[in-house]
């Protein structure tokens, strides 16, 4: 069978990695490339770089860390942030990128799923999805680092980025994120009930348990977190000993 | 020098870099006689088995491939790996390049489709020089939504996705992987490096 899979996300500005909490507060840290390794060295199933850079020109600078890192780390490379057309694909999947993510652009453009699916296939297409908690029980999909409520139903939008080609979908709770006190557990199960490609769970997770609980309580199939290995309070060694322990499948 | 083969349908970055991490000399290239002249042959491929074939063809390698791949170590990736089989029913029946019985059929299983991720080794053949150092469980990452119908002398290592999936086949020289060595971190880095040894 399929191993649940660990993935660290490395915020990168300018090239640099760093680490916003709760989308905002951002701190500098490392080299992305030396982090990559690290995180492949500790057994990481998948790396995520989410690109916050601001302006279109500093974007190639995501291309060269992509690059750079592909000729040292060998397990599935995955770039978000800031795509919005085919092209940008093209360059970073050129560049050794193995999946690539889209978020507002999908949602102002949904054909750009399907057309990046058709020339590259779904398996490089992951749609993220940021989602918050509205007062009528729902769950809307915000843009613009979570500054933007689209109005869009995040559930239902999930189930249609999956009809129009996404491989993949990259569920965080806005909600959840930065609070250290587990996955957001209610809007994993009702995204995984209406969607039929993996979904990556993300925003939360501040324990060992939380990773156990994800995978035993949801249909995740893999859990992504950024903070919590970037300022080393879990390895990702640690998370899957405790997965193996608790008879859940990974890579060891 | 192992010549990567470069027909047009296949990302080959990922393969050069594992290649060139690992010390290993090599070209990418289209021409028959860097073909001929190679001590050993890794056939790439991401997309469909029709117009891969269809692109093989263009190129005018089928022949010099069949050739060669029976005379030194030759591995096909994924698509590459399914190529070397004798017909494939993706879309429409095509045929392959015959250098191991069997055919390439959709997967049928109750789980989602592609098969994407980390799925373990079942070693069947403890001799294979590409096994060497891989243990039992080991885990190796699969894209892909077909896979190869083969029989047992042939399959090297299975994996379990509800249906067993041929991932390691093997017939003299000629070697296919189902999953990607160049994406499966250390295991696959040593599956690629025994391949690299079995090359002058």
């Amino acid at each position: 069978m399929l191993n649940k899979r660990i993935i660290p996300c490395l915020d990168v500005k300018d090239g640099k990695v760093v680490k916003g909490i709760n989308f905002v507060g951002i701190k500098d840290v490392g080299d992305p490339v030396e982090c990559a390794e690290m995180y492949s060295r500790q057994g990481a199933d998948e790396i995520v770089f989410l690109d916050i850079t601001a302006t279109h020109e500093e974007r190639k600078t995501i291309v060269d860390v992509v690059r750079n890192t592909a000729k040292k780390v060998f397990v599935p490379l995955t770039v978000g942030g800031g795509i919005s057309s085919v092209e940008d694909f093209a360059a970073l999947l050129r560049a050794g990128a193995d999946k690539v993510s889209i978020n507002s652009a999908a949602l102002k453009d949904p054909a750009l799923i399907s057309k990046a699916a058709d020339r590259f296939g779904s398996q490089c297409v992951v749609v993220a999805i940021d989602a918050k908690k509205m007062e009528d029980g729902s769950y809307h999909a915000f843009v613009a680092g979570g500054r933007i409520d689209t109005g869009v139903d995040a559930v239902a939008w999930a189930k249609e980025a999956c009809e129009r080609g996404a491989g993949e979908i990259l569920l965080t709770s806005m909600d959840a994120d930065g609070t250290k006190k587990g996955f957001d557990l209610p809007l994993l199960n009702e995204v995984c009930s209406v969607v039929t490609v993996p979904v990556i769970a993300s925003g939360g997770c501040g324990t060992l348990e939380h990773f156990s609980e994800v995978f035993e309580k949801t249909d995740a199939d893999a859990a992504l977190a950024a903070s919590l290995f970037h300022y080393r309070e879990l390895t990702v060694g640690e998370v899957k000993t405790h997965l193996r322990e608790k008879n859940i499948p990974v890579r060891l | 020098m192992i010549a990567i083969i470069d027909y047009g349908a296949g990302n080959l970055f990922s393969v050069q870099n594992a290649l060139s991490y690992l010390g290993l000399s090599f070209q990418v290239t289209k021409d028959k006689k860097a073909i001929e002249n190679a001590d050993g042959l890794i056939l790439p491929g991401v997309g469909a088995f029709p117009d891969a074939m269809e692109k093989l063809k263009e190129s005018g390698l089928v022949e010099v491939i069949k050739n060669e791949a029976v005379k030194k170590p030759f591995l096909g990736i994924c698509l590459g790996m399914q190529l070397l089989f004798e017909e494939s029913d993706e879309f429409t029946l095509t045929h392959g390049l015959s250098l191991i019985p069997g055919r390439v059929e959709k997967i049928v299983c109750p789980y989602k489709i592609p098969h994407m991720g980390w799925n373990h080794l079942e070693i069947q053949n403890t001799d294979s020089p590409l096994l060497y150092g891989i243990k039992q469980n080991d885990s190796v990452y699969f894209v892909h939504s077909y896979m190869a119908k083969t029989t047992a002398p042939y399959l090297s290592a299975v994996c379990d996705y509800g249906v067993k999936i041929p991932a390691l086949v093997e017939r003299g020289t000629v070697f296919g992987a189902q999953f990607h060595p160049e994406k499966s971190g250390e295991v696959g880095l040593r599956i690629l490096k025994n391949f690299g040894g079995l090359v002058k």
